[in-house]
């Protein structure tokens, strides 16, 4: 019974799946009760995370199921962005007409999966929460079945991700094979010889972990789907399997792996540089927004994944603090997205933004702030969030990777620089409309007022991160 | 608890800024917004006065400092003046003002958005200069470049958008190996105060890279040769104003950026790579002298110019004298208030007639005698005549340089003959000559804003051109203070083999 306390949330929020699921079939035409319920339970079981003890390390189910710190921080996360999207994008799936009971379940569906992960402990049960994670999103990304795209990228998506998902069930039969167990500390413990089969295993995981996060050279799906999926989705896509996948990172990492740091540490740094250059490089001839940002975000996780690479607890940490400033932006950008709205129809194109400044000052000034912090550029929040890995790469004497990394937000300037210019250089188009609902509006601000505030108190993230125990 | 004034002189643009935005637009508030910010920018130049008169000008040590937690366990708040910084303060809040001043005739749009913009880099701008702690630096040194980009991509001419990109990316590029060397000398020294590193020195092993690292950055922002281009683009496509502010002051972050950094942090390494500073600092002052009397553009040509004069900066801070880093500094003063003003008197023309093409002009001497008179005086204080702030700092630049290297002080003395043809060139084909144009004709003479704004400037340049004690007082401890502490006399000397 004890064990079952600790994992309240997740009880509770497979008790409202099921729930609403019944719910939705029997009542006509409620998909937005359906919706708003779907919101109100995140919140409470966000209430029932904090509830927590912070400083809580305790595993459950025979050693498979860990509730720490680093699960307690990273579920706050994950559903606290749960809530914006929610939040944000409801105006938009009614427009979309993709308004139906199965969103938000699907949602929920796949929000549970990712809480799985992120405590996961063993490899079936990691295996398993990635499985309902992922199936959940297949359908999300072709939920507008009657547009082309969407369906392509639904396809796209489920046909690689499936093919990565073999690859990494591959590394975890290998790497049982090589120690015997399937629990995360028992390999540890089993593993002190190196043997070939456990590299193997190491890096089958490994290309299966990246392909989630959309690391180069595994990112191929990321611009397709986030272009063709409802953007209701694609901010789903870019915020919350990033926390989910960046979690199993770190854990496997930092407990089987960690005695095995040689083996993975090129590894990592190969695919943080690959994906800093890359993502970079590749958005400059971007047309759509959306892909655009997932050009961008591949980009971004390649600076998450050098503060991973440094094999230290301030290098986790500092990605951790990356990975939460990085959720933020997005959500503002995303969010000034759902905002370009003319008659019922929304805008996704770089030249939609033409002369935005004229019309809408405030909004401008929201992408403004928002886009400069995506470049990196101080005082703004990206700013610290590249800083924190800086500080972590070059305590272990990573010169080459803090260079390149710091180069690559030279040349990712240049591009978030050129919707800066279309905004505000350029001569301005049509309105859009003005009028948007309260939630997009609170989203929008908060976010965009923790990016530019974030100065004045910096250590308030980092003095809670600080706290999270890795080992 | 002391006031903290440093912090007030930093926050108060911000905050006049921050009212400016909340007030809302209409067309009539267009002129209030304006009179705000003017409010703000002087009240600004009053405090730093303030500042100034209660500074005690006998004391070595950085004074009105202020530190506060800021980064937990890592980074603090700290910022504080000494004799160096305080006329870079002076100079931002006193030019702040007048660019304020001028927006009535250049700016036709927007006008409130370029307000909040100068009142927003003001900040930026005063931060870098009392920062002691290099994060902090970093922090304001990187983010004038946003209102920068803004200022030239919204309100500038036609190439605008090359421009802006241009100015942007090189600076970037160029300083964030500067954050390389910051984060570095965190983990060799243990912090990022200033004051600290002053006290605990920096192993010579890692001096050179380091050095090069925060050379990177202030060599673009200086500019030195080659990395001056963006420099004229960025000049002849911002709007007066922003011409003015780059000019006079962020060109200015990095020299002195060179004298608190590179040589109070690093002094090893700025010995040893004095003969690469000379080069370049040499090339920059003849090179670009000659290409200077190439333009047929004002803008162009005064910022072909500002590089030669930066060259003569350079030089002095490393000749390592007393001379000839008093010298760069009261160039850079000096400088600041007269490429400052010659960017204001092309603006007048430029807002007549709508173009910089210097053949465009002639014969204005018979139509804007006023107009001739405050040129003539910021032409003669470019080319450094005796009795200008110009000839002040160049003398002393030379006199540092002939105490050091002969060579080098010739090739340099050259560059004075080169710059007094390019100005007097300039000037007489726009002011003297005849009247051809028909459109030069109807040219009206200065308007009572234009000649309080040019007066404000021609008095100081003449003031501290005769009487250039109160300046040098200012700055005399602290520059011996910093040759001093690092030793660099008696480096010099073994250098020499003495």
């Amino acid at each position: 019974m004890e064990n079952l306390q600790l994992i309240i949330p997740e009880l509770f929020i497979s008790i409202m799946i099921m729930f609403l699921l019944i719910f939705g079939v029997f009542k006509k035409n409620s998909s937005q009760i359906v919706y708003n319920l779907t919101t109100l339970s995140l919140i409470a079981a966000l209430a029932l995370i904090i509830n927590l003890d912070a400083q809580i390390q305790s595993s459950l189910f025979n050693n498979s199921y860990n509730i720490d710190s680093l699960a307690r921080f990273m579920k706050i996360l994950l559903i606290l962005s749960g809530i914006f999207v929610m939040l944000s994008s409801s105006k938009y799936i009614q427009i979309s007409k993709i308004s139906k009971i199965e969103y938000p379940i699907l949602i929920l569906c796949s929000i549970l999966g990712m809480m799985v992960m992120i405590s996961s402990n063993d490899l079936i049960v990691f295996y398993m929460g990635l499985e309902l994670q992922s199936l959940a999103l297949y359908v999300l990304a072709s939920f507008n079945r009657d547009n082309l795209l969407s369906t392509e990228s639904g396809l796209k998506y489920f046909v690689l991700s499936a093919l990565s998902s073999g690859l990494l069930l591959y590394g975890c039969s290998l790497i049982y094979g090589f120690s015997e167990t399937t629990n995360f500390n028992q390999i540890m413990v089993n593993t002190k010889d190196i043997e070939y089969g456990l590299t193997f295993g190491i890096v089958f995981i490994l290309v299966g972990l990246a392909f989630k996060i959309s690391a180069v050279p595994f990112h191929m799906w990321a611009p397709d789907v986030y272009q063709g999926s409802p953007t209701s989705v694609t901010v789903f896509f870019a915020l919350l399997p990033k926390i989910a996948a960046l979690t199993v990172f770190i854990r496997f990492l930092y407990i089987p792996f960690y005695e095995l740091g040689d083996q993975w540490q090129m590894i990592i740094i190969f695919l943080s540089i690959a994906s800093m250059v890359f993502g970079a490089v590749a958005a400059i001839g971007q047309k759509n927004l959306k892909r655009l940002i997932a050009y961008s975000s591949i980009s971004h996780m390649g600076y998450a994944l050098a503060g991973l690479s440094t094999g230290t607890t301030q290098g986790v940490q500092s990605s951790i603090t990356y990975i939460t400033i990085y959720l933020v932006m997005n959500l503002a950008f995303f969010s000034c997205l759902f905002m370009l709205k003319r008659n019922d129809e929304y805008y996704e194109s770089i030249e939609d933004l033409s002369g935005l400044s004229k019309n809408h000052p405030l909004l401008s000034l929201s992408l403004l702030v928002v886009l400069f912090s995506l470049a990196g550029i101080p005082p703004l929040a990206g700013f610290f969030a590249k800083f924190y890995i800086f500080v972590a790469v070059i305590n272990e004497k990573m010169y080459f990777l803090a260079i390149v990394g710091l180069l690559a937000t030279v040349i990712a300037a240049f591009y978030y620089l050129r919707i800066i210019k279309i905004i505000y250089f350029d001569p301005e188009k049509e309105k859009f409309e003005s009028k948007h609902n309260l939630g997009l509006k609170f989203t929008l601000v908060a976010s965009t007022f923790f990016i530019l505030a974030y100065f004045i108190y910096p250590s308030g993230i980092v003095d809670i991160i600080s706290q999270i125990n890795i080992n | 608890m002391n006031f903290p004034i440093l912090s007030s002189l930093i926050l108060l643009p911000t905050i006049g800024a921050l009212f400016i935005f909340f007030v809302r637009s209409s067309n009539s508030q267009y002129q209030s917004s304006k009179y705000v910010a003017l409010f703000i920018t002087l009240a600004n130049f009053f405090l730093s006065l303030y500042l100034w008169i209660v500074f005690d000008k006998s004391i070595v040590d950085f004074q009105f400092v202020e530190e506060r937690e800021w980064i937990s366990g890592f980074v603090n708040y700290k910022v504080g003046v000494d004799g160096i910084s305080i006329l870079f303060i002076l100079l931002t809040t006193f030019i702040t003002p007048i660019c304020v001043i001028t927006v009535n005739a250049t700016i036709k749009n927007r006008l409130k958005d370029f307000l909040i913009a100068i009142l927003i880099l003001e900040t930026f701008m005063i931060g870098v200069f009392c920062s002691l702690d290099l994060v902090v630096f970093y922090l304001f040194f990187e983010a004038g470049l946003i209102p920068m980009f803004l200022i030239i991509g919204i309100w500038g001419g036609e190439r605008r958008v090359y421009s802006a990109f241009k100015f942007f990316l090189y600076t970037l590029l160029g300083s964030v190996l500067m954050l390389v060397a910051i984060i570095s000398i965190y983990w060799i020294t243990g912090t990022t105060d200033v004051i600290k590193l002053y006290e605990l020195g920096i192993d010579a092993k890692y001096q050179n890279l380091l050095w090069l690292a925060f050379f990177s950055s202030f060599a673009v922002k200086t500019p030195m040769w080659p990395v001056h281009t963006w420099l004229p683009d960025a000049h002849v496509e911002a709007p007066t104003a922003g011409s003015v502010l780059l000019a006079a002051i962020l060109l200015k972050m990095a020299g002195y950026g060179f004298i608190r950094f590179s040589l109070g942090l690093f002094p090893d390494a700025s010995l040893y790579f004095v003969p690469l500073i000379y080069t370049l600092s040499l090339i920059a002052i003849i090179y670009t002298s000659l290409v200077a009397l190439m333009q047929e553009d004002m803008k162009k040509l005064i910022a072909y110019s500002s590089v030669a004069h930066m060259g003569f900066v350079t030089l002095g801070i490393f000749t390592l004298t007393q001379q000839g880093i008093e010298g760069s500094i009261f160039q850079m003063i000096s400088h600041g208030l007269v490429s400052a003003a010659l960017f204001l008197c092309v603006g007048v023309v430029y807002d007549r007639l709508h173009t910089r093409l210097i053949n465009r002009y002639g014969g204005l001497v018979s139509i804007m005698p006023k107009y001739a008179i405050v040129f003539m005086v910021f032409t003669l204080g470019a080319l450094g005549l005796p009795g200008t702030s110009g000839f002040i700092g160049e003398f002393l630049v030379l006199m540092g340089a002939f105490k050091k290297n002969i060579l080098v002080a010739t090739i340099a003395s050259l560059g004075v003959i080169l710059g007094a043809a390019y100005m007097l060139w300039l000037y007489k084909r726009i002011i003297f000559g005849k009247l051809i144009n028909e459109d030069v004709k109807k040219m009206v003479d200065l308007k009572r804003f234009e000649i309080v704004t040019l007066w404000l400037l021609v008095l100081p340049i003449i003031f501290f051109g005769f009487y250039p004690e109160p300046l040098i007082n200012s700055i005399e401890v602290s520059v011996a203070n910093m040759i001093d502490m690092n030793d660099l006399d008696k480096i010099n000397k073994l250098a020499l083999g003495e």
